[in-house]
């Protein structure tokens, strides 16, 4: 990478690497309407340099454009809004390619399916019911990533559409460390046992690196208490005690942390739920059309069954503790020997792997290995239903779950609310609430269909707040600035998960609740 | 004075919030058609710092129909602020972010008055703050913020039943991010906690101890925190450390990096000696939008009462899945910064040095070198020299005698504090008791209103 682009992007390189970067350079991104959710979205993307952007939208900048779209000025007036869009975009970073389409995202919809087929990444904006529902099946065939944002008065909604998104980097902020305190390795032990916990002098006591502690003191544990680790609440009080009772001196840090971190030898000696679930996927059962993803997976299942004795590889990594310098250096490279040949053995189950299913041995690098095998325990698997599906036949029970928490009830009110609205677009050609001499007609009117739409979705019976409705409809279909660029904020965001393929995406549906914040996700 | 019909046709969308009655509004909402004009002549807004956070406010207050804006800041464009600050270009490196910002917006949104101050915020006189109605926080460091927030807290009056005087409550809103992570607050000085009643939110900075940096570093941080803290110092006598000089950084990443081959510990690189050194915060565009959105949704909220604001402490998270969260903080009565202030018993004869000594060592306060004001007068200044010098004669003259003889009141003391063994400007409201005077006025003229102070929101 050019000097110049590591100063400019290194307050985002330090999130997501060089590799993620090379990630967003590559990715091709296509916009649909833009409006200003949709260029906040981009404005986002176009910053932190992707690669190339494609600006959709059929329409002239009109006067109330201005009021709440940054890329627009008055000399914008009249003119396409793709074409002004693209331009201030463009101005923004000169790395990125900008190209705008100036026609509609419904007739490239209805008449261009294969328009869409060559981006990595859709970003569908404002877009009716029925244009999505379309688009969403585009979409999945041609493999291109869907993200569908909607702002609407002060409320609005992001969610993710795919097939599958698998993550090998989920960066989750609070793991427990890969120590495997519960069943050292011969090597870990027998460094363990060159230090002696009744060593004399005091240096060198509070010196020892609480993980030589806590091997030296389960296996004191282990002699006396018929082979178990301590498991019960009480067990694990009296383990500490046993700890403390190692002490020389209240103050030594080192023992503090061996206490502070005792549970780690508890942790009972098997793969999370997560893992175990992807390990026993039908995924796993690789052919010649598999990702490499699931190659990985398929070698991890036969290393974890094998050679891991129920555990996955280690990852090698040891946390900051208090010890002399020398201890600290040479566990260090205790655990990054066990984790590279952890690897090697994954490399050649994979290799194996890949003869097997009439690939190349080689065609996955030694480096995306590597990264596997230290990532392993942090696996992740996203899996969208097809918009479609959710709409027809949404999960009623979690719904129902949704409408009478407190905590959920504005935000699956505005879920309701919005797809009523996208039926009284389709019978009025308007949104609710334009006119202000038709709001109380357009009240009833979006009641009427709400109920319509409760009750297709299985929740016969339910009503909606009546404030709520009401609010729908003095919101006239407008799009506010600070919410548009709340949503669009959050679709960008949510960009940058999907093509680096670092850290989680989101799973169900953001519904933006712009009256108190408490916006919530949906799983329908 | 712009065309209205033509203006309401650009507004068109706001317009619908800000004229409309609804159910779900904050208290005081008075829907017309008229709201969003008369919010603009009424309503002055500061956004303190025009970095990431910053400038993504000032577009989105602009937007949100906020004509009159202020923006301060004393930082310079870096080329490390193009990946999210979208104002600025790479020809406007080294100019005022706050100069550049507002120029950038009013060439673009027009109609709207944006003035900058490429300054400090402790170079502002106190009342200069006084002059918005609402101020929001774009900052990074707990210091600027809790400066702030003791600035706006000082305006802040109570009646004589300890209850806040609602025209004297400074609403701020505070935005923060830190890579995928943000937060939005909004703070009514009196009514919901003030950034001091919460400062356990913010954790500590990571610190390592001297010894380990000396004698047992571990990790390539410990190898650069001794280069950057003791072999600097120990080879360059008495020459300051400047971060900003790639040439004292490049020193201190060589050193880092002997350090790590002599005790064989890998990973220094120069990229992580900055981000040691300096502290650096990691960044994104999508986070600050987010978080810049939500606060000025609720600035506008709060000015129009067109819907409910949050209450009062929002948290966005999208490392691991997008997680919003509201939690519902409550103040601490008898917090330092936004309660009545501290009570201080004085005797009549105390004289003004005699006091400031007294906060120096006061165990709650422990301001030193304060400057006090009380009721918009100064009566000592510690800077500039002339206010110094003009202001001397009053110290060896009894406090009670130049408060004009009353029996309490309510001063105010700037000075230095230590923080997490930093020293930070701060600012404290102190309730001046004096013992030994003649029965029965103590019982007189408690708390008044002050009459320097204008009621700020109409």
């Amino acid at each position: 990478m050019a000097a110049e682009s590591k100063t400019k992007y290194d307050r985002q390189l330090r999130i997501w690497g060089e590799q993620g970067q090379e990630a967003l350079e590559k990715a091709s991104i296509c916009l649909l309407n833009c409006g200003p959710t949709g260029s906040e979205a981009l404005k986002n993307l176009v910053l932190g340099g992707v690669g190339s952007i494609t600006v959709v939208d059929g329409t002239k900048v009109e006067k109330h454009d201005l009021g709440n779209n940054f890329m627009l000025d008055e000399a914008s007036l009249l003119q396409s809004k793709a074409k002004c869009v693209c331009a201030f975009l463009q101005e923004l970073n000169d790395a990125v390619k900008a190209k705008f389409v100036e026609a509609s995202p419904e007739a490239l919809i209805e008449g261009n399916p294969l328009f869409f087929s060559s981006f990595t990444l859709v970003i569908a904006t404002q877009l009716l019911e029925t244009s999505l529902l379309k688009l969403d099946k585009i979409c999945r065939q041609s493999n291109v990533k869907l993200l569908v944002a909607r702002s609407y008065g002060l409320t609005g909604l992001v969610r993710i559409s795919l097939k599958e998104h698998t993550v090998v980097e989920s960066k989750p902020e609070h793991f427990v460390d890969d120590l495997r305190l519960q069943s050292p390795w011969p090597e870990l032990k027998e460094f363990a046992k060159t230090i002696d916990l009744n060593e004399k002098d005091p240096i060198i006591h509070k010196h020892t690196p609480y993980v030589v502690v806590l091997i030296h003191i389960a296996e004191k544990w282990v002699d006396t208490h018929g082979g178990c680790l301590p498991t019960t609440r009480q067990e694990k009080k009296e383990f500490k005690d046993l700890i403390k009772a190692h002490m020389l001196d209240i103050d030594e840090e080192n023992y503090k942390e061996a206490i502070e971190s005792s549970y780690k030898v508890s942790i009972p000696h098997e793969i999370s739920s997560q893992l175990h679930q992807i390990i026993n996927d039908s995924a796993v059962e690789v052919n010649s059309a598999s990702s490499d993803f699931w190659i990985l997976v398929a070698a991890l299942k036969e290393f974890i069954e094998n050679e891991g004795a129920g555990e996955p590889p280690l990852e090698g990594s040891l946390p900051d503790m208090t010890s002399l310098t020398e201890f600290y250096v040479s566990l260090q490279k205790i655990y990054q020997a066990k984790a590279e040949s952890d690897c090697r053995v994954m490399e050649h189950r994979v290799r194996t792997i890949l003869k097997r299913i009439g690939r190349e041995p080689d065609s996955i690098s030694k480096s995306f290995i590597k990264n596997f095998c230290r990532n392993a325990r942090k696996l992740t698997i996203c899996r969208y239903r097809p918009i479609e599906d959710e709409l027809s036949s949404p999960s009623v029970s979690e719904l129902q779950k949704y409408m009478t928490d407190e905590e959920y009830s504005f935000s699956v009110s505005f879920y309701i609310l919005l797809r009523a609205v996208d039926r009284f677009v389709a019978n009025y050609n308007r949104f609710p609430g334009v006119f202000d001499n038709e709001i109380d007609d357009d009240i009833s009117r979006l009641k009427t269909i709400a109920v319509g739409v409760l009750g297709d979705s299985g929740l016969h019976g339910s009503t909606l707040s009546d404030d709520l409705v009401n609010e729908m409809c003095r919101f006239g279909g407008g799009e506010i600035h600070a919410v548009a660029a709340f949503i669009g904020g959050v679709a960008s965001q949510e960009a940058i998960k999907l093509i680096t393929n670092q850290f989680v995406p989101l799973s169900g549906t953001l519904v933006f609740n712009g009256i108190d914040q408490k916006s919530q996700v949906l799983a329908l | 004075m712009e065309n209205s019909f033509a203006e309401q046709g650009r507004w068109r969308d706001i317009d619908n919030l800000l004229s409309r009655p609804g159910n779900i509004v904050g208290p005081g909402f008075e829907p017309s058609p008229q709201l969003r004009q008369e919010i603009g002549e009424f309503a002055r807004v500061l956004v303190v710092g025009a970095g990431g956070l910053g400038c993504e406010l000032l577009k989105d207050l602009a937007l949100s129909g906020f004509p009159n804006i202020d923006v301060i800041d004393m930082d310079t464009i870096e080329i490390s602020n193009l990946n999210r600050q979208f104002l600025f270009r790479l020809q406007d490196v080294g100019k005022s972010k706050a100069e550049v910002a507002a120029k950038r917006v009013m060439e673009r949104v027009s109609g709207v008055n944006i003035t900058p101050h490429f300054c400090r915020i402790e170079d502002k006189e106190i009342n200069f703050y006084n002059d918005f109605n609402i101020i929001v926080l774009g900052l990074d460091s707990i210091e600027a913020r809790s400066y702030i927030n003791s600035v706006a807290c000082t305006f802040l009056e109570f009646d004589s039943e300890d209850n806040p005087i609602p025209e004297t409550i400074k609403a701020m809103v505070d935005g923060g991010t830190e890579g995928f992570k943000g937060h939005a607050r909004v703070i009514l000085p009196g009514m919901t906690p003030c950034f001091e009643c919460t400062i356990w939110l913010f954790p500590p900075q990571v610190k390592y101890p001297l010894c380990t940096l000396a004698e047992t570093p571990r990790t390539p941080a410990h190898c650069i925190e001794y280069a950057h803290l003791i072999k600097w110092s120990e080879v360059h006598s008495g020459k300051a450390f400047d971060p900003d000089d790639p040439e004292h950084m490049q020193w201190v990443y060589t050193q880092a990096l002997k350090r790590a081959e002599l005790f064989g510990i890998a990973g220094v690189t120069y990229s992580l000696t900055q981000g040691v050194v300096k502290n650096i915060i990691p960044a994104i565009a999508s986070t600050n939008a987010i978080i810049s959105a939500t606060c000025a949704l609720e600035a506008l909220k709060l000015v129009s009462g067109c819907s409910k604001t949050l209450s009062n402490y929002m948290t966005y998270n999208g490392v691991v899945g997008t997680h919003i969260k509201v939690a519902d903080f409550v103040r601490e009565t008898d917090c330092l910064v936004c309660g009545p202030g501290t009570l201080i018993d004085l005797d009549i004869s105390t004289t003004l040095s005699q006091f400031i000594e007294i906060l120096g060592q006061h165990p709650k306060l422990l301001v030193m070198k304060s400057s006090i004001t009380h009721r918009g007068t100064n009566l000592y200044m510690q800077s500039p020299p002339i206010l110094e010098e003009m202001t001397r004669p009053n110290l060896h003259l009894p406090l009670h005698e130049l408060m004009g003889g009353v029996p309490d009141d309510t001063i105010h003391a700037s000075g230095m504090a230590v923080r997490d063994g930093k020293k930070t400007s701060c600012l404290r409201k102190l309730r001046v008791k004096f013992k030994g005077l003649p029965d029965g006025t103590t019982e007189m003229g408690t708390t008044s209103v002050c009459k320097e102070l204008e009621p700020d929101l109409n």
